[in-house]
């Protein structure tokens, strides 16, 4: 899915700067988007050190396993499957932290810890389980209390009140999660019943077995 | 009053947040700084994992921006989005949100500059802006961090998110704050 999406944007932009006559622009950034990924990946790189270490603190003070026993109910919910008192869980719960208070620097590298978890519980690694999805989808929704960012900007702008959007941001931010999740959920569902077919690389490696 | 709650929450998150784990830690007797190095380093290599697709993705989107595909899109989707109440104005935010964090940041100023904060079109896409996320850019770091190739359905249920979002900012800054 996301080599199709790649070489489309890709292709889509070139074709487009030959169009509007920009593909000298698109050169450029095509020569410069490495660059940029370094650069940023530096800034990421200094909150991810930051986070992975108190998340490491965290985890052995029991303060992760507190809050997954409190949230439990939640997690049951979201990934049936999953121990809500495992590191998988522990580490989404963090992540899911982060997110509500906002802490966007935060909620990445606790985010991919949970990723690392859940691909050592992957039956099919190289392949994204259902939990993932759904965790992933959690995080593309992004559930969010205070918009930070955007208050800020509203404050500068001189917004009567920068924060009355609030309710409006908390229907938007939960109702949209729901969607993408049990859209997830559905997808998944339908997914699974293709993947009882044995996939080639299996029948292949069975095949090999019985000759 | 919804004001200063927020504003005590956004100034103490952090520092309470850090402040339990640094306590509890200390209760529970961990060697707190030895522990935190071995975080780090994980968090690192996490870093230099996601990096060859950051590469990939934000190559991809600085070339589609300088492209003008954006613009040509925008005047296609503008009509269909004003029937359902989605103010044109926000239109180019909309496709943007998904792609570019930074982007669509800059693309929201604009929008306040031009229009206003407290107009419609400036709220709907301060709540747009705020309730969804950079959904390709946490796509691709996520599953470039632990190697998977076969995202399966994520992106479809990814967009379906995304385009709740986008109706339902404009519905919500109706209802709510007509």
């Amino acid at each position: 899915m996301l080599n199709g999406l790649w070489v489309g944007i890709m292709l889509l932009s070139l074709v487009a700067g030959a169009a509007t006559g920009r593909l000298e622009q698109v050169t450029n950034a095509l020569l410069a988007g490495g660059g940029e990924a370094i650069q940023l990946s530096l800034t990421l790189g200094g909150a991810m050190c930051l986070w992975g270490g108190l998340m490491r603190v965290a985890e052995k003070g029991g303060l992760t396993t507190l809050l997954a026993r409190a949230m439990a109910p939640l997690l049951r919910l979201l990934f049936p499957k999953l121990d809500p008192a495992g590191p998988a869980c522990r580490a989404i719960l963090m992540n899911m932290a982060a997110n509500l208070l906002g802490l966007g620097n935060a909620a990445t590298p606790f985010g991919l810890k949970a990723m690392a978890e859940l691909e050592k519980a992957n039956p099919e690694p190289g392949t994204a389980s259902n939990h993932m999805v759904v965790f992933v989808v959690l995080n593309t929704a992004s559930i969010q209390l205070i918009p930070t960012t955007v208050a800020t900007l509203r404050l500068r702008y001189g917004a009567a009140a920068p924060l009355d959007i609030l309710p409006a941001v908390w229907l938007t931010s939960f109702a949209s999660a729901a969607a993408a999740v049990t859209a997830a959920k559905i997808l998944g569902s339908g997914a699974g019943l293709s993947r009882r077919r044995p996939r080639p690389k299996a029948r292949r490696a069975r095949e090999k077995a019985a000759a | 009053m919804t004001l200063d709650i927020a504003g005590i929450l956004a100034r103490w998150a952090v520092p309470v947040f850090v402040a339990a784990i640094l306590v509890a830690g200390l209760v529970k007797k961990v060697p707190v700084f030895d522990e935190f190095t071995v975080g780090a380093a994980d968090g690192l290599r996490s870093c230099v994992k996601v990096l060859p697709s950051l590469v990939a993705l934000l190559t991809a989107v600085s070339m589609l921006r300088a492209s003008g595909a954006m613009e040509l899109l925008t005047a296609a989707v503008a009509p269909l989005a004003q029937k359902l109440g989605f103010p044109a104005e926000a239109v180019p935010l909309a496709l943007l949100r998904p792609v570019s964090g930074s982007g669509s940041l800059a693309m929201l100023e604009n929008v306040y500059a031009t229009y206003g904060v407290d107009t419609l079109v400036g709220r709907v896409a301060s709540v747009l802006q705020s309730s969804t996320e950079t959904t390709f850019y946490t796509i691709a770091v996520y599953y470039g961090a632990v190697g998977v190739k076969r995202t399966r359905h994520t992106l479809g249920a990814a967009v379906a998110g995304d385009l709740c979002g986008i109706v339902l900012s404009s519905l919500a800054v109706r209802m709510l704050m007509g």
